[in-house]
């Protein structure tokens, strides 16, 4: 047997915008197992709705992660409206679908830069950002934030979005699609990108249903499973939505999911463009929330669930969060597992972490 | 700018942020506000840097990783705190696992504001810090003693 070592990975490492530790027990160069030890970003916000009024809490679950802010914000608007039996305008619908898997795009190029970065491809992770800032140049337009924006309120959302804004987003994302298509094809095709990701971290279907993967990892691994499906979310219904599965399991294959989900989500807001209802995008809401409920939202990274429980008071008795990283971890872990070590940093992304959301 | 007269390279360490900060100072590294022209680059070694840019609020558990960050990085060395969380704990200060700004664990030269922090106010704070990181190697070439944590705003 050759002699283990084990090799510490992070908390902070040149790979990870953010810190999660691991400890990697390596036979020569293959990784025999992994063992993540996590909890540097605990902050414990859900404690929070203790102290802060559930109006005013949508702001502190928006900040759950900077990446996915808006989706978090809809959640948990969701869950209350829910609780409260609230119905909002069919337009709030309309502009948070919008708005939602605008952020899925934004997500999804910034994950597309990270990967390339992790396998040292400098170049294309800089190009792949600066397609990102036109998706966040829409976004500072229309809610007035970059990454933080606190549009959604329950009972609708903050602020409307005129017609000619609507135009000039469909405008400019059409002009985005072939700039993404360029470097999609070298994501796909290119044969050095390939050597690195093709047959990496294979996860079969069976592994990824028993370890509960969710969203792009799964869908990777051929399991069609998506919140905007299974929610029968009438919007997305409406749009004609179906999910993006590839089936081989590997890096590559998440990779290809992601690529898919981005024209598939160009696609879904140029649809939704066309067919917004004028109207109000808030209704007045009146009373507290009574009861518990539970909402779920397919984020960028997989399917996230809102708890909410209410005790007729201004301040909630419970809020609890399920990310879906958190249920991504054990995939990590299992695909890390015979691994090599420098494919770790790419085993790591292809989950796309968000460690802010799984700590909170 | 007469004052940048080396290349500054820089490090990040994410507190405990909500991410917002963190993409905000990768999005400064790349094209659109692209620092990479004045020579900054982003290093993931401490050793390497010569300005931290630390964002989110420190807490029990990453307080040892910041202070052995900051220790392992040479003189003369600025820190800058990026957002509200780096800067006071922002809208978690009042959670129960957060101690404070990133100044509860080490010395910070520059504050910059913002919920999250925008790639501008970041640009603009790491301008600042690199005035003071001139001021203190001048100091480190007469041989002074730098004292550390000088607040520029």
């Amino acid at each position: 047997m050759a002699k283990r070592t084990v090799i510490p990975f992070g908390p902070q490492h040149p790979v990870l915008p953010e810190p999660v530790h691991l400890d990697l027990v390596l036979e020569d160069e293959t990784v025999v197992e992994a063992i993540p030890s996590i909890g540097y970003i605990h902050r414990g916000l859900e404690k929070l709705v203790e102290k802060r009024e559930w109006p005013e809490m949508v702001s502190v679950i928006e900040r759950i992660c900077g990446i996915c802010s808006f989706g978090h914000g809809m959640g948990y608007c969701l869950s209350i409206e829910g609780n409260m039996g609230i119905q909002i305008p069919e337009r709030a619908e309309y502009l948070r679908l919008i708005w939602h898997e605008l952020g899925r795009v934004h997500s999804h190029l910034l994950w597309l830069g990270l990967l390339a970065d992790s396998f040292g491809f400098e170049s294309l992770y800089m190009h792949t950002w600066k397609l990102r800032e036109t998706v966040l140049d829409l976004f500072e337009r229309t809610t007035g934030g970059r990454v933080i924006f606190s549009v959604c309120k329950v009972g609708g959302l903050r602020r409307d979005v005129d017609a000619d804004t609507l135009a000039l987003m469909e405008r400019k994302l059409t002009e985005l699609v072939p700039e993404i298509e360029e470097l999609a094809k070298v994501f796909i095709e290119d044969s050095s990108v390939g050597s690195r990701l093709k047959g990496v971290g294979v996860l079969t279907a069976e592994e990824a249903a028993a370890l509960g993967a969710v969203g792009p990892v799964a869908r990777g691994s051929g399991l069609r499973m998506d919140v905007r499906l299974e929610e029968k979310d009438r919007l997305y219904v409406d749009l004609g939505f179906e999910p993006c599965v590839e089936t081989a399991g590997d890096s590559h294959a998440r990779c290809v999911v992601r690529i898919r989900e981005l024209f598939q989500s160009i696609e879904l807001i140029k649809a939704a463009i066309q067919r917004i209802p004028d109207g109000e995008v808030s209704v007045p809401v009146k009373g507290n929330p009574e009861r518990e409920y539970i909402a779920r939202v397919e984020q960028p990274r997989g399917e996230a669930y809102y708890y909410s429980k209410g005790a007729g008071e201004k301040f909630l008795k419970r809020i609890r969060v399920r990310t879906p990283t958190n249920a991504n971890i054990p995939a990590m872990v299992k695909t890390l597992a015979g691994a090599q070590l420098a494919d770790v940093p790419i085993l790591i992304l292809t989950i796309d972490p968000c460690i802010s959301c799984t700590e909170r | 700018m007469a004052y940048v007269t080396k290349s500054p390279w820089v490090i990040h360490y994410d507190g405990s942020s909500c991410n917002g900060c963190d993409i905000e100072v990768l999005a400064c590294l790349t094209p659109m506000y692209d620092v990479e022209r004045f020579g900054i680059i982003n290093s993931g070694n401490p050793k390497h840097a010569d300005v931290l840019l630390i964002t989110g609020s420190v807490n029990e558990q990453n307080k040892p990783v910041v202070q052995q960050i900051y220790d392992e990085m040479l003189q003369p060395k600025v820190v800058v705190a990026i957002g509200a969380c780096a800067c006071t704990g922002g809208v978690f200060r009042e959670c129960y696992n957060i101690i404070g700004g990133a100044d509860q664990a080490i010395p910070v030269d520059v504050y910059v504001p913002g919920c999250a922090a925008r790639p501008e106010s970041i640009i603009d704070g790491v301008v600042k810090g690199l005035a003071v990181l001139a001021e203190k190697r001048e100091k480190v070439a007469k041989g002074e003693t730098v004292t550390e944590g000088e607040q520029a705003e």
